[in-house]
């Protein structure tokens, strides 16, 4: 006897197994980078080839450090999830969840090293 | 699980045997411009830890990143940022179930195409 009916069992348990969560994450962030892309695009774009006063100075006003931060964080975080979903289409198993974490741990140390090279910069 | 039953179940036609259209092309090309952008965070990010380190590790970040080849990737990823960033606000239109008539979803195709062929020229001219 099976104690579960086939909705019981089916209810919460999407092929995500966690609703919409990542998707709306998704959407949140890429309405955020399309008001910093831009904004990252003309500040940092100019800076590149720069004499490397010029950069220091520049990236230690308020401004352009603070969209270089914000698109280090949430740029990197919306590269995270997507490749996730692009790992979740081709890789399956234990592999599908070594390389998940791996890509994870890589999104994080990049956005981190240049969080604190612009703090560095900046501060 | 309970009785999942999972037999050999037919699977439907796979992707090779679609002709390639512009509605296609363009997602595919979403996916590739989005993980391809990896390669210029990251070296974006170099440039930022060798500004930040010494004038001379700056000098060889710099040198990297402005030769022939870094040109080429940073142009080449300007291209794939503005290409995936118009994609995205195509995805966010077809969210709200609005634009999916494919009369409509082609030209928003086109007009992710030749709009981020466009940003792209325009932003080299500005900067």
């Amino acid at each position: 006897m099976r104690y579960l009916t086939d909705r019981k069992r089916a209810v919460g348990m999407g092929s995500a197994k966690s609703g919409v969560h990542h998707f709306w994450t998704m959407k949140v962030q890429s309405v955020a980078l399309l008001i910093l892309i831009p904004l990252f695009v003309f500040t940092y774009g100019p800076m590149l080839g720069a004499p490397h006063d010029a950069v220091l100075d520049y990236f230690s006003r308020p401004f352009p450090a603070i969209v270089a931060a914000l698109t280090m964080i949430v740029g990197f975080k919306h590269f995270a999830d997507g490749a996730q979903v692009l790992i979740e289409d081709y890789v399956h198993g234990t592999a599908q969840k070594v390389v998940i974490i791996l890509v994870t741990c890589l999104s994080y140390a990049a956005m981190v090293t240049g969080l604190f090279a612009i703090a560095r910069i900046a501060l | 699980m309970a009785d999942v039953n999972r037999g050999d179940r037919p699977l439907s036609p796979h992707l090779s045997i679609y002709r390639p259209q512009l509605t296609s092309i363009t997602s595919i090309l979403t996916r590739i411009t989005g993980n391809a952008l990896l390669l210029a965070a990251l070296l974006t990010v170099w440039w930022f830890l060798a500004a930040a380190t010494s004038p001379e590790y700056f000098a060889t970040a710099d040198a990297v990143i402005t030769s022939f080849l870094g040109d080429l990737v940073m142009f080449a990823s300007l291209w794939a940022l503005w290409y995936h960033t118009l994609a995205g606000i195509r995805h966010l239109i077809w969210d709200n179930a609005m634009g999916l008539e494919l009369p409509i979803a082609e030209k928003l195709g086109w007009a992710v195409v030749a709009g981020s062929a466009l940003l792209t020229i325009v932003t080299v001219i500005i900067i």
